[in-house]
């Protein structure tokens, strides 16, 4: 690190830059750039175009994804802080296509709602090439860096609605919460950089793991690490923003918090529990068993007192958040044999969390669209006012019955697959622990159904509340939403082969070793 | 063709019901007639693949899987698409396909409210698919996945065409299987990781479902036999449903559509013994040894619970609920046995329970339609309002309480039966006392079926109902979706060998892993713990 500074001192010269690993970023970058420019000189003419723009730019960026997924060749920049593995593919993947359905449910919504259009698609764009940076992140300082590039952004979205008081709320909440998250988890950052000398994680893996007891800074260090991300992710008991936040948020910039922010959150954990802190499973795997055990049951309970399907569906993401972190509480270097070849119990841990995370990013989108759809009518998120939906409008409700019950892990929808995974994770290295927290999820997922399944039943047997049959007019840009992540969560439950074989993928090989 | 249907038969039979839902789907839901007649061909086409399976089927070698088909599904969780045929299946297999149809006739003026056959419909051909995949499954993940397959349909079926109380009937039924179903998948997962090849002792990671029998639990430490049994326990059991999970039931029965009790009634309650029978026992038979008079205890607790229950009810299709709990007490007692004779008798009682509690079901339904009440006080005198009716209730109601002759008495006296002399390893004292208790629910059994049939078959109607022309005997369609029941009814009475000579091989094969051991199921115990 030092002898890096002392060189620059004489004569400075560019690490070199593997162009092709970069260009996702890259292509975003320009593309947001583009997006400000032309913002500046069209003005209110560009409004027409910035949502297609955008859209060409999240699969623009896909292109370089696919290519280097093709490529196959794990690479790795300055120093080892940038690398770009199956793992970071696969992530970068999730983010690119959950914020094209994201940009698909915001298109009529910001349009019609009157709101700053041009600013949003440029902090929506910020927001993603942060986690894409994320993704790839082996460093201290490039996770931190990430973690504020996808934040900030998401901050000033959740205050879209400007004149309205809870979206005021929302925005000052989150961002009260998240800046002292971030500086919790900068202070651990600080404390685990100087008990290893170095930043970058692998440094760090071979500072503080080994035999012996952990020193009591690196116990606090990984503590707050931990702590801040768990803010990210909405972890109990560090998930009392995000109700408020999602509710008063406008609804598009709540499904993107809800998936896409979670999951650039749990991308940053996994990175320093996997590359960087996975010798020390004495400090961490306590810890995540009390965070992921608490997350879901406290989320799925209070889940079931709520009337307003934005903050059940931010209890029901606080429960997920749960889930996703169980794989993580009996993460190890264990070996176990699993149909014969070899793994290593992260690997399948890993593997349980990012299957998740995608097949979750398709569900939640879903119902947050459907949420969106109905709203278009009774401007209302009330759970009551869902009753009788299939009497005016059977298709949103067969598609948010999907949503709902996939969420809920009922085959064959795309839940189950998730949990499925979960649960073998939790199963395979044998340990009491892990098969106690694998009882809690069951537990849970029962717990869980009877709010999906209430709302459910609301819809398909109760009458209309005020009578009002007119149709749900959905716009065509929702209507691609709900077709993209309704038939991405059935063919994840038919054919779960499908992203299984993308979502196998290894951190440890990655950073070779 | 008989290649192609060898092959591809089994296959066809899970997806037809399915392509009939994806037809209908497309046809607008006012096309009412068009909706029916796809349904009844869709379920008519598999009746007569199933049919033309059974003709294909190697008697001989009944014990064997048949017409299996083994392909790659989910490679990462080491999971495979893997079905097949054997003596245990068939029975169920045609019970399946037999009620979807009938229950499809009964449908076509009678769909219940609120109406749109084209849902009501499709769920039945969706939950056919469920059932039928779940017997011939061979995979413990896609028996999971169909297994859960079902619930879905059942649910709106009971929440949206159901009665007064559907909301909390549908709910609670819901969350009793799926908390049943998350600990068997858990149990199936520990199963996966901890089961050996008994030959090699290596570990078979598989979900392979004839492996696992062969393995029977080998390698794994008793203790945590017992907790994966337990899990999976549970997971069949609320399906059964075993006493004290029963609960569900007598609400899912009472407020579902008269459709849906019948095939709750007909099918889905085997699922859960068909696990036992083909999951939990052979695969963790030393397990099984432990737990089964455990298993035998709450059988026969079910069987004078649900007696006992039934005595209490004024509601006529409450009272066919209980009526359930007590049959599939008889049908568990006699898989607590553990032997090849239990298990013959638990899968006539199962198909002898599917017929008649379907047929009651229907009729109670049809009763519902007329008289608007199932309140058992205010109903009476049907042999005088609608003689047919009433004897077709009658005799029901005989084969029901046993009567030999019916299809009832081989479901209930085999059962007791076998109870005399349960497997090596179980104390014979602990059965035979349990044998006389299952006597004394035969005893029960006739009392309420028969008080049933007094209260509301005899005597003069009463004046409520005296002049009301709404109350008239049993119509065409009706008819047809009766009789094929009613025929079987008795004809597997005098000829129980029908089911009997198909089951015994494969039940002889699947516990054969006890069996080939001389002392039965306790040698096995006896090497696996080293004492």
């Amino acid at each position: 690190m030092f002898a890096v500074f002392a060189m620059a001192g004489e004569h400075f010269s560019r690490p070199p830059i593997d162009w092709h690993a970069a260009s996702p970023e890259l292509i975003l970058l320009g593309v947001g750039v583009l997006l400000t420019v032309i913002d500046i000189v069209w003005k209110e003419r560009a409004r027409a175009l910035v949502a297609g723009l955008a859209s060409v730019g999240l699969l623009a960026a896909m292109i370089p994804v696919i290519t280097l997924a093709v490529d196959g060749e794990p690479r790795s920049m300055f120093g080892g802080a940038f690398v770009v593995d199956d793992y970071a593919l696969i992530m970068k993947a999730i983010f690119l296509l959950s914020t094209y359905v994201v940009v698909l449910m915001s298109t009529n919504y910001i349009s019609e709602g009157d709101y700053w259009e041009n600013e949003y698609y440029g902090l929506l764009l910020t927001s993603v090439l942060g986690m894409l940076l994320m993704t790839s992140a082996r460093d201290l300082i490039s996770i931190f860096v990430a973690l504020e590039l996808l934040s900030i952004p998401a901050y000033m979205l959740s205050t879209w609605r400007k004149r309205d008081l809870k979206s005021n709320e929302a925005g000052m909440k989150y961002y009260l919460m998240g800046v002292f998250a971030s500086a919790v988890m900068l202070y651990g950052m600080s404390l685990l950089y100087g008990s290893s000398g170095t930043t970058l994680l692998s440094g760090i893996n071979e500072a503080v793991s080994g035999s012996g007891g952990p020193s009591a800074v690196v116990t606090l260090g990984i503590v707050f690490v931990v702590v801040g991300f768990a803010f990210k992710v909405s972890a109990v008991p560090f998930h009392t923003w995000a109700p408020d936040t999602y509710e008063g948020a406008p609804t598009p910039v709540t499904a993107f918090l809800s998936v896409a922010s979670k999951a650039g959150g749990f991308v940053g954990l996994m990175n320093i529990l996997f590359v960087g802190l996975i010798g020390r499973d004495d400090v961490y795997q306590p810890l995540i068993w009390i965070l992921a055990a608490a997350s879901m049951t406290v989320g799925n309970t209070v889940a079931l007192r709520q009337t307003n399907i934005v903050r059940m569906l931010a209890y029901s993401g606080v429960a997920q958040a749960g889930y996703m972190l169980a794989p993580l509480a009996v993460l190890s270097t264990d070996v176990v044999t699993t149909g014969g070849a070899t793994t290593i119990v992260a690997d399948q841990a890993l593997a349980a969390t990012v299957t998740y995370l995608a097949i979750y990013a398709a569900m939640n989108l879903g119902a947050f669209a459907v949420v969106m759809a109905v709203a278009r009518k009774t401007r209302s998120a009330e759970i009551d006012d869902y009753r009788g939906l299939f009497r005016y409008a059977p298709g949103l409700t067969v598609l948010m019955t999907v949503f709902l019950f996939s969420l809920a892990g009922i085959p064959p929808l795309g839940g189950w697959f998730g949990k499925f995974r979960v649960l073998e994770a939790l199963i395979s290295p044998g340990t009491a622990w892990g098969s106690a927290l694998a009882v809690v999820v069951a537990v849970n997922s029962v717990v869980a159904f009877y709010y999906y399944g209430r709302v459910a039943v609301k819809m398909w047997v109760e009458e209309v509340p005020d009578g009002n049959m007119d149709r749900v007019s959905v716009p065509a840009s929702l209507a691609a939403a709900l077709a993209i992540t309704s038939v991405v969560t059935l063919a994840f439950g038919v054919g779960p082969g499908l992203i299984g074989h993308f979502t196998q993928v290894s951190l440890l090989v990655g950073v070779g070793g | 063709m008989t290649d192609f249907l060898n092959t591809w038969g089994l296959t066809a039979i899970i997806f037809v019901p399915l392509i009939g839902a994806a037809v209908m789907m497309l046809i607008p839901e006012r096309e009412e007639e068009a909706h029916k007649q796809i349904a009844l061909l869709t379920s008519l086409v598999t009746l007569g693949l199933v049919a033309a399976l059974m003709i294909d089927f190697d008697y001989d070698d009944a014990g064997t899987l048949q017409f299996v088909q083994d392909k790659g599904w989910i490679d990462v969780i080491n999971s495979r698409y893997i079905i097949g045929l054997d003596g245990i299946s068939i029975p169920l297999l045609a019970l399946t396909v037999l009620v979807v149809p009938l229950v499809i006739i009964y449908s076509w003026h009678h769909i219940p409210n609120p109406g749109n056959a084209k849902a009501f419909l499709i769920l039945n051909l969706i939950l056919e698919t469920g059932m039928v995949g779940t017997f011939i499954a061979q995979d413990l993940i896609l028996f999971f996945l169909f297994f859960e397959v079902v619930l879905l349909p059942m649910f709106f079926m009971i929440a949206v065409w159901g009665g007064e109380d559907r909301r909390y009937a549908s709910l609670k039924f819901f969350l009793y299987t799926l908390f049943g179903s998350a600990l068997m998948l858990l149990g199936f997962l520990a199963l996966f990781f901890l089961a050996q090849d008994p030959a090699t002792g290596a570990a078979l990671h598989s979900f392979d479902m004839r492996l696992l029998t062969e393995s029977a639990g080998s390698g794994i430490v008793h203790s945590t036999q017992l907790w994966i049994f337990g899990a999976m326990f549970i997971g069949f059991g609320v399906k059964v449903p075993i006493f004290p999970f029963h609960t569900w039931l007598p609400d899912a029965h009472t407020q579902a559509p008269t459709q849906g009790s019948v095939i709750l009634a007909a099918v889905l309650l085997k699922l859960g013994t068909y696990g036992f029978l083909r999951i939990a026992i052979p695969m963790l038979p030393e397990a099984a040894t432990t737990w089964a008079p455990w298993i035998g205890l709450v059988a026969v607790i079910g069987i004078i619970y649900g007696a006992l229950g039934c005595l209490a009810q004024t509601d006529m299709k409450r009272l066919i609920a209980f009526s359930s709990v007590a049959h599939m007490g008889f049908v568990m007692l006699a898989i607590a046995t553990m032997t090849p004779f239990g298990f013959n008798a638990a899968i006539y009682g199962m198909v002898a329970h599917g017929l008649i509690t379907g047929m009651l079901f229907f009729v109670a339904g049809s009763v519902k339609e007329r008289y608007h009440t199932l309140d058992i006080s205010r109903l009476g005198g049907m042999l005088i309002q609608a003689p047919k009716l009433g004897w077709i209730l009658g005799i029901v109601s005989m084969a029901s309480l046993g009567l030999p002759g019916l299809a009832g008495f081989w479901g209930e006296f085999p059962a007791i039966l076998s109870a005399y002399s349960p497997a090596n390893g179980l104390s014979e004292v602990t059965f035979r006392t349990y044998m006389v208790i299952a006597a004394v629910g035969t005893v029960l059994a006739a009392g309420y079926l028969l008080w049933l049939y007094q209260r509301t078959a005899m005597g003069e109607p009463s004046a409520e109902f005296a002049d009301d022309p709404n109350i008239t005997d049993v119509n065409t369609q009706e008819w047809l979706a009766w009789t094929p029941l009613l025929i079987l009814i008795v004809v597997f009475g005098v000829l129980p060998g029908l089911i009997f000579d198909v089951t015994d091989p494969a039940v002889t094969q699947i516990l054969d892993n006890c069996l080939q051991q001389p002392d039965g199921c306790t040698s096995v115990v006896q090497a696996a713990v080293g004492g």
